[in-house]
């Protein structure tokens, strides 16, 4: 009798586990036609993290928008690096999806591309070029920096926090540029750094946010995904500095402005190409001049005078008479690292690369390891 | 003084112990009855969108709506143990499987999340939220004790009452005296004509509804807006906070606040500029690591007795079997 019991309440968690997995399953996904060209992403968060993965999302649905019917596009969110990401891009080209755009940093490698020759890989923010594996990015320094003059100018003590996710090259230089662009606006100015080690998690974020409010940052700003920090601004009063999206409805007072991305119109060209067959894999680096990357609208505390000087600033890195990462740069020791008139590439460099950058410019405090 | 390193880590000890407070208070009085209910994570994920969602979509004022959000916190957490309550107490299944699918069911991946994107709950901030001005702020700038006991929101002061109500209830009333008999040796209890299951059933149901006040304090204090997965982990740090604390509500209160305290820590040396190694490894681990200890301790049968773990903790109980 006791064995019975405990075989069918086995039996009956199992059904009600397999329920539900299979409903989260189905949860996402589209259009349905056979003849349609099957493209996925891949998301690191949330599809509705009011930040990075949401701003991909949105450059999915704008694929799917403009193609309408001749695509079938899906994503799949929350997917870490490892065991699990292989088992989704598994599924995913059992399913028949041509085309997988990844969009975090270390997702696919090139012996990775070269298990699937048939499928198409796009990678945003890596390295790894392959037959069938492109990279693609944006020069979101350029962005950030502008930003980064928005913090500077909002702050009074010239102390400011800077919530960041992964001691990861990417992080670095929009730390530094974030850096460099509060200087303009107040000259030496200090940004403080508190490592989440995690894209999207949002107590961690409210705790580094509060912490740097204790140790006396007036503004807040960030390279982390979730609008956590912006909510507890909000709730003190502090002025901040968003990421990825336009979050000012989450602090609709403290908002200054936030370096944002477009996607869309990238993968729309991708998608595209890969229909027709023309897609070649490469290394892109959208601009700001192309309008893969830009700042979000100001909010309402930012002045007239703040908004002009991002203005021309803006003006001046669009027609290349100015570039944020030109020497001389120094580093947080005062070290000299990049000669005077020296401008810093994507990939050619080594350390003193955009993609490569592990050391921190000097108004930084914090360490570049985590 | 009120920015020291020692008063902000102690108060974000409090603030951020709340929800392992209560998820542990839960749980305590479910395994006093001698359930153990391993899903209390997806219980308070549940709690934690099911209470967001009522604030989003209930028209009141702020108190009003607050009220019943937590409200339908505890009863969505209340649901998800009745699941598991039936399971092991009627059908006596294993409470470990029951407990781990429970969670899987209703955890990060499972319905809390299909609930979060189908209500289209993500990507909103938090139409009300507790915030902390139950006390006029020159009180909460008192040194010390402003920040840390005035600072706070209220269901911060009310996890306090939950507390002395709890301990009260298992050390002084009849009904209390019940629930640890039909724990320790529900045999007996039975023949004393103590109605077993029901019993069981009613403990492991409130300690439902704790786990769903525990999910809602995310969604509604700390951080007010809902995301997959928003409790991290909390409901196993509750869980382990239960045997941490001997199975006594004024521990798991020192307890919830000291592992509070340890998960602030790390941010806060690093805003400072103080190195201390790599502080976020062993601050983020130590509370799984000092279970694990206490775990392995307890599990030597004699240290069980000792600590105060209930005698019939994780048996079903089965009438004709005595």
């Amino acid at each position: 009798m006791r064995k019975r019991k405990h075989a069918l309440a086995a039996l009956v968690v199992a059904i009600a586990a397999t329920g539900v997995v299979l409903a989260a399953g189905v949860g996402a996904g589209s259009a349905k036609s056979n003849s349609a060209f099957k493209v996925a992403w891949i998301y690191v968060g949330p599809h509705n993290d009011g930040g990075w993965s949401q701003a991909h999302d949105a450059g999915r649905l704008y694929v799917q928008k403009m193609l309408g019917s001749k695509v079938q596009t899906t994503y799949k969110e929350n997917i870490a690096v490892g065991a699990q990401l292989q088992q989704t891009v598994a599924s995913l080209v059992n399913q028949g999806y041509k085309m997988i755009f990844g969009t975090s940093y270390g997702y696919f490698s090139k012996a990775f591309a070269a298990k699937y020759p048939s499928v198409l890989f796009e990678q945003a923010t890596g390295t790894d070029v392959a037959k069938n594996l492109s990279e693609y990015f944006g020069a979101a320094e350029d962005s950030v920096f502008l930003s980064g003059m928005a913090a500077g100018a909002a702050s009074k003590t010239g102390d400011i926090g800077y919530v960041v996710a992964f001691p990861i090259p990417e992080v670095i230089r929009h730390a530094n540029a974030f850096t460099l662009g509060a200087q303009v606006t107040h000259p030496g100015a200090k940004v403080h750094l508190v490592w989440t080690n995690n894209w999207f998690d949002p107590a961690k974020e409210k705790k580094a946010a509060q912490s740097l409010v204790a140790a006396g940052a007036d503004v807040l700003g960030q390279n982390v995904d979730s609008p956590a920090t912006g909510q507890f601004a909000e709730s003190k009063g502090i002025p901040w500095v968003g990421y990825d999206s336009d979050s000012s409805k989450f602090a609709p007072k403290s908002w200054q402005t936030a370096s944002v991305y477009n996607w869309g119109p990238y993968y729309l060209s991708r998608v595209k190409a890969a229909m027709n067959g023309t897609w070649k894999s490469g290394f892109y680096y959208g601009s700001m001049k192309s309008g893969f990357t830009g700042i979000a609208a100001f909010g309402p505390s930012v002045s007239a005078a703040t908004k002009a000087k991002i203005a021309a600033k803006m003006k001046a890195i669009e027609n290349g008479s100015f570039y944020e990462f030109t020497g001389p740069l120094y580093d947080q020791s005062g070290k000299l690292r990049v000669k005077s008139g020296v401008r810093m590439q994507v990939l050619k460099g080594g350390t003193n690369s955009l993609y490569g950058m592990s050391w921190l410019v000097k108004g930084v405090v914090g360490s570049p390891k985590g | 003084m009120n920015n020291s390193l020692l008063v902000v880590v102690l108060a974000s000890g409090v603030a951020y112990g709340t929800p392992l407070l209560y998820g542990a208070l839960g749980e305590l009085l479910a395994e006093r009855s001698g359930v153990l209910n391993l899903g209390v994570e997806g219980m308070m994920l549940v709690g934690a969108v099911m209470g967001f969602w009522t604030v989003q979509r209930l028209h009141a004022d702020t108190a009003l709506s607050l009220a019943a959000a937590v409200g339908v916190a505890a009863l969505a957490g209340m649901a998800m143990a009745a699941i598991h309550a039936f399971l092991v107490i009627t059908l006596r299944a294993s409470q470990i499987v029951s407990g781990l699918a429970l969670t899987i069911f209703a955890g990060a991946a499972g319905l809390s999340s299909y609930l979060g994107n189908d209500l289209n709950l993500a990507d909103n901030p938090a139409r009300h939220a507790f915030n902390a001005a139950v006390f006029p702020s020159s009180m909460q700038g008192w040194p010390i004790v402003g920040p840390i006991i005035f600072g706070q929101n209220v269901l911060v002061y009310a996890s306090w009452v939950c507390v002395v109500g709890v301990s009260l209830y298992l050390s002084r009333t009849r009904l209390g005296l019940n629930v640890r008999a039909v724990g320790e040796a529900p045999a007996s209890a039975d023949a004393m004509g103590i109605n077993v299951t029901a019993y069981r059933y009613a403990h492991t149901l409130a300690g439902g509804a704790f786990a769903g006040v525990a999910g809602a304090t995310f969604t509604l204090a700390i951080t007010p807006q809902w995301v997959s997965g928003i409790t991290g982990g909390a409901g196993w740090i509750a869980i382990a906070l239960v045997i941490f604390a001997f199975w006594r509500p004024a521990l798991c209160l020192v307890g919830a606040y000291f592992f509070g305290a340890l998960q602030a820590l790390s941010p806060q040396l690093q805003a400072r500029g103080i190195n201390l190694g790599p502080t976020e490894l062993w601050a983020n681990s130590l509370p799984y690591v000092m279970t694990v200890v206490v775990l392995v301790f307890v599990s030597a049968s004699g240290a069980r007795r000792r600590l105060g773990a209930p005698a019939s903790l994780g048996l079903p109980y089965v009438r004709e079997e005595r």
